[in-house]
């Protein structure tokens, strides 16, 4: 057991399969486009353009057309992009992170660590995780980026931790954790060379799925104006501020939506192969 | 003399995962006379569970009968059935008991519904009716007190009550044909000899042929009339039980009986026979019970023909009659 | 049986009391207090200020305040929104019945079609039914609720102006109207909200219900139905949706916390009077006694939501029942 080819086989596991195989040439262009940048932003999203290019169509010069603010879609929708994902991949490292150790402890210790810290873990699901969010982001006027993506981390690790834990509960019965016990390892050594490495796989799954919902969220926030900051773009944002022009500008809204929708369909898709992987690598 | 059930070289196949399909079953051929009762033994894997799925078409997928298979009931063609035409046998014509009760019941009905529900599927009649006919078919398995029984649910009964259950529900709507498929493995050895006699008194009463698949060659003394022996999807021995149990000619046969502790007489080591049976995938050419057959010899590297060693009695072996 | 609800009861007691803490936690965590935020917008005086500190017992020791509000959760008594200048009790009690109504209406159509088509991919597997049915429900399910709610409103009600884009009824509507022209005046309202919720959270009941009719499917029960002679019909929704129906079931624990997540932003988006809405006006004016109090309002209905589903399912399962 271990982590010997992991990355590997999972990667050819997912290509394997047709929905992956999309999801992944799906991510990886949007991921390359947004990391490119400047050869993407051909007017730097922070600065409105000139006036009097309010609202353009798409056409040339604005490939997906300008804002009522004169600036230019694209540039946003990619500097949108650069922000989103940036927040989403670092938020996640963090629930990941918090939730892995949270579980792996109630998991192995049992006994009232477990009773104690399950109790919470469920209390924290009960409240829908939006309304956490409200109530620590009303604070700020202008809420600063890390503060944005500590709070998103710190509060999308309660699922993990019980996934991780269910992990745990069951690899305790086997062998190799006696063995490793019965050799004199210390729990915490047991823990993180022994159990953690064999819950890579469902925790890899989760947190890509979790991706895709910190990405749906933040979106969402931005459009209530508590997630990311303006001037910088967010495709939440967008949203927003394109609303009034639904119908006379829909290009200033069309593009921030479908590139929420276009990410996290492909992040789910790329999820729900790598489970497929992991399924046929136990069988 | 009036037959009931014809087969012909049935075979059912499934994919092997590189493209080709592998017969699980191939070219099993037999026959049931009315009230007579079939017992066909093997060990797990060789076949015989399909075999009985394939008469009722339950052959589950990706398995499939191939053309080529024959399998009359009467004067109907089993395998050109299609939707209710179908659907009108099972059940009326071949009532099924399958191996597990406790798996092959609805966990979340009343056993007394779900026999209820075989009535109701064949015969017009009233809700009440069909509950009186499934409380009288109870009855009739030997379960105490039926109409209470009758609404419990599964997990309330135990495995010998369960079995009844499930015997009734094969005999709701009156079929000719009871298959059972090892009607008392997943029981207690005292209860195995209760269920027994309650299939043998009903097929009395009823005057049903029997196919009853068993790999207990202990429960077909005394109670089945034919004894066919299935090995790798093939039938490789047919004959009169008492036949059969004086002397068993194929080296497979022989091979059972050698292999089953006796209680009385000198201690002998057991002998079992030595190798394990191989997978559909990978059948032996020529004869496939070859490689763990103790008088192999040169012949039968080719497929074996059908060796008659006694009246109704025959073999698929090289070997002569009484050779030993 | 009986014991076994006792039990969960007192569990999801337990859990109630928890979140009560978690969320005063929560709002403490913030620097400062609720109060600093509103004395900036209404340029109170230093006295005012501290005697609305006094008001809402931002002087006590922390484990004070805890123990107060506590026993004002109890009592029935959340505060006083800031905003509003109200107890949050009434402006919740008031919004309440249209959040339930459109939760409700979604939950509903949500189960009756999540179900149905999760059982015909199960049925279908494979085919290119099967996978139309998961692409699209995904689509739904990646689609931001506040961005879809937009769009239909400016299609459906604005351009094509079939249905109406805001609020909950009409306020031009006769005041002697009968109860009839009401409601499809309600239900009118109510279709584009719920259209929204519905399309961005079935996809998870139907994949449930795939697989759990998926597993169902290959056991042996199901074959010894249709050895009955029972049509194949009969058999998927007689004996495979009965037994497919508890693992379904838990999801409504699950499907409750994304409810209450998208109504906020469809009843912001429709103007819907619920208590969605009424959150997210909250976090624009710090409301914070409102943000708690709706908060809690939500999450006890998942708890309670959460005891009911198990409840169900005990007296559904007869192998719990009858235990």
């Amino acid at each position: 057991m271990g982590l010997t080819g992991l990355p590997g086989t999972l990667i050819a596991g997912v290509w394997r399969q047709p929905s992956g195989r999309a999801a992944l040439v799906t991510l990886g262009l949007i991921v390359a486009v947004a990391l490119a940048g400047p050869p993407f932003l051909p007017n730097p999203a922070a600065q409105p353009d000139v006036l009097g290019q309010a609202s353009l169509p798409p056409g040339s010069g604005h490939l997906l057309g300008t804002d009522p603010l004169s600036r230019d879609v694209l540039s946003r929708v990619v500097g949108g992009a650069r922000v989103s994902l940036a927040v989403a991949g670092l938020a996640i490292l963090v629930s990941v992170t918090i939730g892995a150790g949270v579980g792996l402890v109630a998991g192995y210790l049992g006994g009232a660590v477990d009773a104690v810290l399950m109790r919470l873990v469920d209390a924290a699901l009960a409240i829908p995780r939006l309304f956490i969010l409200l109530l620590l982001l009303a604070v700020w006027d202008h809420i600063p980026l890390g503060a944005l993506i500590l709070i998103l981390g710190t509060t999308g690790w309660f699922g993990t931790s019980r996934l991780v834990r269910g992990e745990v509960l069951r690899l305790k019965q086997e062998a190799f954790v006696t063995g490793a016990e019965a050799l004199g390892a210390g729990r915490a050594r047991v823990m993180f060379r022994h159990l953690f490495p064999n819950t890579l796989g469902p925790l890899l799954v989760a947190a890509t799925l979790g991706v895709g919902d910190v990405i749906l969220l933040e979106a969402g926030l931005s459009f209530l104006g508590l997630g990311i900051q303006p001037p910088r773009p967010s495709w939440g944002g967008m949203i927003f501020d394109a609303k009034a022009e639904l119908l006379t500008a829909p290009w200033t809204s069309i593009f921030p939506g479908l590139a929420i929708a276009a990410t996290v369909l492909a992040v789910n898709l790329l999820g729900d192969a790598l489970s497929g992987a992991l399924d046929q690598r136990q069988s | 003399m009036s037959r009931v059930l014809e087969v012909e070289n049935l075979r059912v196949t499934f994919p092997a995962g590189d493209g080709r399909r592998v017969a699980a079953v191939d070219g099993v051929s037999f026959s049931l006379d009315r009230g007579e009762t079939l017992a066909l033994v093997g060990e797990s894997g060789c076949g015989k569970s399909l075999t009985s799925l394939s008469l009722l078409r339950l052959v589950p997928a990706p398995g499939r009968i191939e053309p080529g298979s024959r399998i009359r009931l009467g004067d109907t063609d089993v395998l050109a059935l299609e939707g209710d035409a179908l659907r009108a046998i099972r059940g009326r014509r071949i009532g099924m008991i399958f191996q597990d009760p406790m798996t092959s019941l609805d966990p979340v009905f009343r056993v007394g519904d779900q026999i209820a529900e075989g009535i109701l599927a064949h015969f017009r009649v009233s809700r009440r009716e069909a509950r009186e006919r499934a409380v009288a078919l109870l009855r009739e398995t030997g379960i105490p007190d039926p109409a209470a029984r009758a609404d419990n649910y599964p997990h309330q009964l135990s495995g010998g009550m369960r079995q009844r259950v499930m015997i009734a529900i094969a005999l709701a709507a009156e079929p000719e044909i009871l298959v059972a498929d090892e009607p008392t493995t997943a029981l207690d050895v005292t209860v195995q000899a209760q269920i027994l006699e309650v299939l043998d008194r009903l097929r009395a009463e009823r005057g049903m042929a029997v196919l009853l698949i068993t790999h207990d060659l202990g429960i077909v003394a005394g109670r089945a009339d034919r004894v066919a022996v299935m090995y790798a999807g093939q039938i490789v021995e047919e004959a009169p039980t008492p036949a059969l149990f004086a002397r068993p000619s194929h080296p497979y046969t022989r091979g059972l009986f050698a292999s089953i502790p006796r209680l009385t007489g000198p201690v002998e080591r057991l002998r079992p026979i030595p190798g394990t049976v191989p997978s559909p995938a990978a059948w032996p050419s020529g004869c496939r019970f070859r490689p763990r057959c103790p008088y192999a010899f040169e012949p039968c590297g080719r497929e074996p023909p059908r060796n008659d060693v006694g009246p109704g009695q025959w073999m698929r072996c090289w070997l002569e009659g009484e050779q030993r | 049986m009986t014991r076994w609800l006792l039990l969960r009861c007192l569990q999801a007691a337990v859990t109630l009391l928890l979140v009560a803490i978690l969320l005063f936690c929560l709002m403490r965590l913030a620097p400062g207090d609720p109060l600093s935020r509103v004395s900036g917008e209404q340029q109170l005086t230093p006295g005012a200020l501290a005697h609305l500190r006094e008001q809402y017992g931002l002087d006590q020791p922390i484990a004070r305040q805890l123990a107060i509000w506590l026993a004002g959760v109890v009592r029935g008594d959340l505060g006083a929104s800031i905003e509003y200048g109200r107890p949050v009790t009434s402006l919740i009690a008031e919004r309440l019945r249209a959040s339930l109504l459109l939760g409700g209406t979604a939950l509903l159509i949500n189960f009756t079609l999540g179900l149905w088509l999760g059982a015909v991919q199960a049925v279908r597997r494979g085919t290119p039914v099967d996978r139309w049915l998961t692409a699209a429900s995904l689509a739904g399910y990646a689609t931001p609720s506040f961005w879809l709610g937009l769009v239909l409103a400016a299609l459906v009600a604005v351009r094509w102006r079939l249905l109406p884009a805001a609020g909950m009824q009409n306020p031009l509507l006769a005041s002697d109207a009968g109860p009839w022209v009401r409601g499809l005046d309600i239900a009118d309202h109510l279709a584009l909200p719920a259209a929204t919720l519905v399309i961005v959270s079935i996809a998870s009941t139907m994949r449930y219900q795939r697989r759990a009719m998926l597993e169902v499917l290959p056991l042996p029960y199901i074959v010894a139905a249709r050895a009955k002679g029972l049509a194949e019909s009969v058999v998927v929704r007689r004996h495979a949706w009965r037994n497919a129906l508890f693992p379904v079931l838990s999801l409504a624990g699950l499907w409750l916390p994304i409810l209450a997540t998208g109504s906020v932003f469809v009843e912001s988006v429709f103007a819907w009077p619920g208590l969605g809405s009424l959150a997210a006006g909250a976090v624009g004016t710090r409301d914070y006694p409102l943000l708690m109090g709706t908060a809690l309002l939500v999450s006890s209905l998942i708890v309670l939501g959460g005891l009911l589903t198990d409840v169900a399912y005990g007296v559904l399962d007869p192998r719990i029942r009858w235990a």
